[in-house]
């Protein structure tokens, strides 16, 4: 019981830390991923082509790789000592370019699935590019997209645990702290257990705006 | 009908193409095809899949750009053409006013799926042409009962059969008040039954003198519909002329075979 007593609010310590990655790489990485995706599909060939590059590096290398790369190259590269605080903002950054790279695929696949007749009707009725854009394409391709999304949030839940190997005391960290200390796989249980809740919470509110979005099919 | 008007010149022209060439690639799919319409005249386009029907309405809605010839609606120039006969487009906003003078009731209708029946029709003259909601609504509501959708209006075209969704197409075209509407094969994705519903409304739109152009393999209809029928082969205008002449009395050998492969 003594035990609980102290695991319990340092795991909570540890779930507001993850959380708050969860939150700052989604608010950072869906738009950002709406800019890569326009620039992997952009008519110009060399913008196209660096985003192609840029989605292969990122999906290609280790998100724990890429972390550890932003955390230590600007002291190992550059000779620039960052702060002690540069380490949340590595962390965020790290998240925010891998996801935002996984996005652009997901956000691509929606938008090339919608039938060009609707473009067409949309410009001889004489809708705008971005009118188009905003009220055919973009309504649509949000539907499309859902459970693809929710694929990839649910894994960032867990995702945030790699920040582990910055020494950002997120939920993992301190398990693994306590379970040492303690002796005991029971902080690892009880871990486990959040991160589950966290994901079926996140499972819910994805299902709400399915459900939403159910009015109609294509 | 009004058949004869045309070629008298007393009335206005809506659409006129001239010497129209489009090639994809070295694929030429329209070879000098020129094309008027006057107001009121229902055409009927005719002619084997592949020949160039379809194409010659995409490059009368600005879907598609002709490299030879000229385009205008009424007095407006679109495309002119240049004294070698290049075809030279004129700017944005003159292609964008052009627009709002068609309208193009497609093969699929391209409904969009995600917008009720009603927001369908009125979204574009509300957030195009910026009318009056109230005004556009009250217009909107009238198509969609004369063409049978009374009760409809809060349904998605997923709900709807390929017939209805189709009249919902037309009545979306109609309620941006063009000069022209365009068909392009507007019965030919539906079941046989549902095809008539969709006839009886552009005959009913041609009793009202609506000016139309219609790509179609509906024979009998297009008979009983138009003042004028084009036949097109190959890229090029074989044979045009009154329902009579050219299905009845056809004068050129394509034609003739043509309709006896239709009829067969």
């Amino acid at each position: 019981m003594q035990m609980m007593s102290l695991v319990i609010p340092d795991l909570a310590g540890g779930f507001v830390m993850a959380l708050e990655i969860f939150v700052v790489t989604l608010l950072g990485s869906l738009p950002l991923g709406v800019i890569i995706a326009l620039a992997r599909m952009s008519k110009v060939k060399v913008i196209s082509a660096i985003a192609r590059v840029y989605i292969s590096f990122m999906r290609g290398t280790p998100l724990m790789l890429q972390l550890m790369a932003l955390m230590f190259g600007p002291y190992y590269l550059l000779g620039i000592s960052m702060g002690s605080d540069w380490k949340f903002g590595a962390c965020a950054i790290g998240f925010i370019l891998n996801y935002a790279a996984y996005f652009a695929e997901i956000y691509r696949s929606g938008i090339q699935s919608i039938p060009v007749g609707h473009y067409e009707a949309a410009e001889v009725l004489g809708y705008s590019k971005v009118q188009t854009f905003f009220y055919i394409v973009l309504p649509q391709v949000i539907k499309r997209i859902l459970p693809a999304m929710g694929n990839e949030i649910i894994t960032l839940v867990k995702d945030t645990s790699l920040a582990f190997v910055l020494g950002i005391a997120e939920m993992f960290t301190e398990a693994k702290a306590l379970a040492a200390s303690f002796v005991s796989m029971i902080p690892y249980v009880i871990a486990a257990a959040i991160y589950w809740i966290f994901t079926l919470v996140v499972e819910f509110i994805l299902n709400r705006i399915e459900k939403k979005l159910d009015y109609y099919h294509d | 009908m009004t058949n004869g008007d045309a070629s008298m010149g007393n009335t206005r022209t809506i659409v006129s193409l001239d010497n129209i060439e489009k090639s994809f690639g070295d694929n030429v799919v329209l070879k000098d095809i020129s094309l008027k319409v006057a107001k009121g005249e229902v055409v009927s386009i005719i002619g084997s899949s592949g020949g160039g029907k379809s194409t010659l309405l995409r490059c009368a809605t600005l879907l598609e750009t002709f490299e030879r010839g000229s385009l205008a609606y009424g007095d407006m120039i679109v495309a002119r053409k240049e004294p070698d006969g290049r075809a030279v487009y004129l700017g944005k906003d003159i292609l964008k006013q052009a627009r709002l003078k068609f309208g193009l009731v497609f093969q699929n209708f391209n409904l969009f799926p995600h917008r009720t029946v009603l927001q369908n029709v009125m979204d574009a003259p509300i957030r195009v042409q910026k009318r009056d909601k109230g005004e556009v609504e009250k217009e909107a509501h009238e198509l969609l009962s004369k063409f049978g959708l009374g009760g409809k209006e809060n349904m998605v075209p997923c709900e709807l059969s390929g017939g209805q969704q189709q009249r919902v197409a037309i009545a979306r075209a109609l309620c941006m008040n063009p000069e022209i509407l365009y068909f392009d094969e507007p019965t030919s994705a539906l079941d046989p039954e549902l095809t008539q519903d969709v006839l009886k409304i552009i005959r009913d739109l041609a009793k009202e003198h609506m000016t139309m152009v219609i790509v179609t393999h509906e024979m009998t209809f297009a008979r009983d519909v138009s003042d004028r029928i084009v036949f097109i082969d190959k890229g090029v205008i074989v044979e045009e002329g009154s329902p009579e002449q050219v299905i009845d009395n056809p004068q050129h050998e394509r034609t003739r075979s043509f309709l006896r492969k239709i009829y067969d």
